[in-house]
């Protein structure tokens, strides 16, 4: 009953912050006066639009690894191809102006010398059909993935290592030119969105927000998938996988859900993350990047939600200093995190801070209890 | 007569009368060399073209020189193309390397000029003279390479005024591989050659399908439209069998490609196989046992080049122990230090492992510097074997053998040391083999030193062919899994099976895909492939595999 509450708690806290954070960044940025010490300078609204998609990223790693025992190390994926949707539309959004002013073919076809649109670039100047495909495609690509994996009972470190080889496959194909999609350079030098300047001030703040916005939104879903009856067969499944089969639950359907669902948060969080670095390409593919994504989770806590997202915001921030400051240095504070949290911290920040909360409360109430258990004796 | 060649520039009038006034002044001073030469041979008459300066006429010349047989022609025409062929005072001289000048026509020293000499310009039509006249000339040359060479630039030059002394020296030659390449070069002259006779063309056409490579092809597949019919069909013939023959040699060679691939992926995944099959844990820091071998071959060479040269040669075989060593010793350290709080927790095992390979990197980028470092090759390994059209180099046949002796070697520490006595208990089942009394811990720190040690070998290996750079790991790492992943852990044949697999058939993929299509291609047909088999080709069997 005691963790049911924290969870209700823990709801309110992470609702209430995410509420302040969509009021403060918007006021702080716009009607503090610059200089003073509450301003927040225009470069950084990005910065932390981009954090947010990050811990939105994070979530949907964390829904299938906390509660359902899948680690994807090629979550990336899923993230990268829900950005390229959002580029596709953004790249239809430049028209005419272009390097090359065509007004149909994005810069690089008509560099590439190509003469009309390919056919999967059709629909995408339509925002509505962009962010349809911004949930299907890795949806899509999660469902056939996982029902083969699943189905044949590819499980552990063999998942892992095909979800890498998956990711890196895309990578490779993405970075041909011929796939279509901007080659090794991507797709950038966006103009607009929903015909509103991308750079704009204003644009910004409205990005953040609704990235915000949708990192509650998913939260509050993740939330309610793990509290449900669903949820509890996750849990299940992730602690006693062939116990939960002999019950006679369908183990693959649960997980082939959660792993469709949590693509298509990773491909939202994506798309969210395109117009506010303003350039996707095929790096976002690179294993390495799905993996410190796992790596968020880690330090915030695996299978608490919460944690997923305070990780996400502090190992990116402390990414942006050290890389401001000491460059040489990231790798090995990225390497010690690693090592550190999977050998000290195995629950994460939040976990330990849930035990400490736990065995303080115990100990509070072994201070008091003594007394009515020796009543009772007498 | 400098005109002359300015005069493509000009209207046709002018051209005309440019030409007859160059014709004039050519018999104007061809007279004036007449008679300042007593006897004027065909020689003497040549080189008094270069006084004229120009293009045309030292073209003339230089073809005139090759075929007088003046025993200075050599030495006339490397002058030219050195600058050192100089004219004045109605003479030609040629410049020795030495300074000494001597005069052309006759080969004396002569003394002081006086007057001012000019060297003799060439641009490159002229170039192009010369090298088919050197071609042509060193034909005879008593040093047989230099008979080779020659033989060769008449190949390419296709120089028609070669014939003659091909001809010649195709009947004084003894040499069996020169001869072969002066019949060559006499084939491809008499095919575009216009007025040679039918069967001198078919004879032709036969000698270099003997020859049967890229160029015989290309000249073949290329005849001039002036050919005639027969011999057209005759070429497009033997163009199809050489086609066929370079087809065949081609997929042989591809399998080779292949093997030698192979050979790589099985040096760099068949220690991660050992960590893997006795542990159950994926050692994601395994390409940086690779790169840390690597490195110690680099430092190996260092240290050798500066204090002991003589040793270069052994510089790889004395990197194998140390690379082992070194390798193998910081796989006992992660493994003491890290690996075995983590045990039963492989998920966290790979995340352990990916941050202490992101820390060895950037420890390797601290000390070494980011950029590629230069490892050499002994020149034990360098040069090929060519085996009918294949060409396999010293280097990869070196590391083909060598990945196959590692494996045999590992295969018999497995079988036939108590310590491969158990490990192989351990990777069968853990908790019976700790109760028959064998230390399981003890045994997972040395197969885990094992497999580190032998992927510091597999870097020494692939110093060879790869550049050495802190990223060097990465690149192995996720091929590596893919082999270990489709061989399955059961036993090392698994991952033979699955490296050569995967090495054949990605070099196989490769020449109708492409590289980067045929690599995807296989890491979907992998992905496939673990469903029906998820555990891999040579996959445990038992109770063990559920654990």
């Amino acid at each position: 009953m005691r963790t049911q509450s924290l969870f209700d708690r823990q709801t309110t806290v992470v609702l209430s912050l995410l509420a302040a954070a969509a009021i403060l960044v918007p006021a702080m940025n716009g009607l503090a006066l610059p200089g003073s010490a509450l301003h927040l300078s225009d470069h950084l609204v990005p910065l932390l639009g981009k954090y947010v998609c990050f811990a939105l990223l994070a979530l949907s790693v964390d829904l299938i690894w906390g509660f359902c025992g899948i680690l994807s190390l090629g979550h990336g994926a899923f993230f990268a191809l829900g950005g390229y949707a959002m580029g596709m539309y953004l790249m239809r959004q430049i028209g005419a102006r272009g390097v090359y002013s065509d007004p149909v073919l994005p810069d690089f076809m008509v560099f590439l010398n190509w003469k009309e649109l390919p056919w999967f670039w059709y629909g995408f100047d339509w925002l509505p059909f962009a962010a349809l495909m911004v949930l299907l495609v890795p949806g899509t690509l999660a469902f056939v993935f996982g029902w083969f994996a699943f189905r044949s009972r590819v499980t552990g470190v063999y998942f892992s290592i095909i979800t890498q080889a998956m990711t890196f496959a895309l990578m490779l194909a993405f970075f041909r030119n011929d796939m279509g999609l901007g080659g090794n350079n991507g797709l950038t030098d966006f103009k607009e969105i929903l015909g509103f300047p991308v750079q704009a001030g204003s644009t910004r703040i409205a990005l953040f927000v609704l990235s915000v916005l949708a990192l509650a939104g998913g939260y509050l879903l993740c939330r309610w998938v793990v509290g449900s009856t669903f949820g509890k067969v996750l849990v299940a499944v992730r602690d006693a996988e062939s116990r939960t089969r002999f019950l006679g639950y369908r183990v693959e359907h649960y997980k082939l859900a959660v792993f469709t669902l949590s693509a298509m948060l990773a491909g939202v969080a994506g798309a969210l993350y395109v117009p506010q670095v303003g350039i996707i390409n095929p790096s976002e593919f690179a294993p390495a990047n799905s993996i410190e994504v796992v790596i968020w989770v880690a330090v915030g806590g695996r299978g608490t939600l919460a944690g997923a997202i305070l990780g996400a915001l502090l190992v990116n921030a402390g990414k942006t200093w050290f890389t401001a400051a000491l460059p040489e240095f990231w790798l090995f504070a990225l390497g010690g995190l690693f090592v550190f949290v999977t050998l000290f911290m195995p629950r994460g920040i939040l976990g330990a801070a849930n035990d400490l909360w736990e065995r303080s409360s115990q100990k509070l109430r072994a201070r008091r209890s003594p007394q009515p258990v020796t009543q009772a004796a007498e | 007569m400098r005109a002359a060649a300015a005069a493509l520039t000009l209207p046709p009038y002018e051209v005309h009368f440019m030409i007859v006034l160059r014709n004039f002044l050519q018999a104007f001073v061809l007279l004036l060399g007449m008679a300042s030469a007593a006897l004027a041979g065909p020689y003497e008459e040549a080189l008094l073209k270069f006084t004229n300066d120009s293009y045309a006429d030292t073209d003339a010349a230089i073809a005139a020189v090759a075929v007088s047989g003046n025993p200075l022609a050599v030495d006339v025409v490397e002058a030219l193309r050195d600058g050192r062929l100089l004219v004045g005072l109605e003479h030609v001289f040629v410049r020795r390397t030495s300074g000494d000048l001597i005069n052309a026509a006759t080969g004396q020293t002569w003394g002081n000029p006086t007057g001012e000499l000019k060297s003799v310009r060439v641009n490159n039509r002229v170039r192009r003279a010369i090298e088919a006249a050197l071609g042509s000339l060193t034909l005879l040359s008593p040093d047989a390479a230099r008979r080779l060479e020659a033989a060769r630039a008449v190949f390419r030059s296709r120089d028609e005024a070669a014939l003659p002394a091909l001809e010649k020296a195709i009947a004084q030659e003894g040499h069996v591989p020169v001869r072969n390449a002066l019949e060559t070069a006499r084939a491809a002259i008499l095919l575009s050659k216009q007025d040679a006779l039918h069967t001198q063309k078919l004879a032709a056409v036969e000698t270099l399908r003997d020859r049967g490579d890229q160029e015989a092809l290309a000249l073949l597949s290329n005849l001039p439209s002036h050919a005639p019919l027969e011999v057209m069909s005759a070429a497009g013939k033997a163009a199809e069998g050489i086609r066929a023959r370079l087809a065949f040699w081609q997929a042989f060679q591809n399998v080779w490609y292949g093997i030698s691939l192979g050979s790589v992926l099985l040096l760099a995944a068949i220690g991660l196989a050992i960590t893997f099959g006795t542990m159950g844990v994926i050692n994601m820091a395994h390409g940086e046992m690779v790169m840390l071998g690597a490195y110690t071959t680099f430092m190996v060479q260092e240290v050798i080049r500066s204090y002991f040269p003589g040793l270069f040669g052994a510089s790889l075989l004395i990197a194998l122990p140390l690379a082992f060593l070194v390798a193998g010793s910081v796989g006992v350290l992660i493994e003491r230090a890290v690996i075995r709080f983590l045990y039963g927790r492989p998920l966290e095992t790979l995340l352990a492992t990916w941050g202490i390979s992101l820390i060895l990197q950037q420890g390797v980028r601290t000390i070494f510097g980011p950029t590629n470092r230069e490892v050499g090759t002994p020149a034990w390994m360098s040069g090929a074997l060519d085996i009918g059209a294949m060409s396999l180099t010293y280097n990869r046949i070196a590391i083909v053998l060598f990945a196959f002796s590692v494996f045999a070697i590992l295969l018999l520490v497995l079988r036939y040391t108590s310590l491969g006595l158990y490990v192989r208990a351990v990777t069968q089942n853990r908790r019976m083999a700790g109760s028959m009394g064998i230390r399981t811990s003890r045994i997972d720190a040395l197969a885990f030193g094992l497999g580190s040690g032998v992927a510091g070998i597999a870097g020494v290996a692939l110093s060879q062919i790869d550049n050495v750079s802190p990223n060097l790991g990465q690149s192995y790492i996720i091929d590596s899994f893919m082999v270990v992943v489709f061989g399955g852990v059961g036993n090392l044949w698994g991952t033979l099976v699955g490296a050569m697999t995967l090495g054949i058939a990605n070099k196989m993929l490769e020449p109708h895909a492409g590289a980067v299509l045929g690599k995807i291609a296989l890491l979907i047909a992998i992905i496939v492939f673990i469903q029906r088999r998820p555990r891999g080709l040579f996959a445990l069997k038992g109770r063990a595999v559920e654990a």
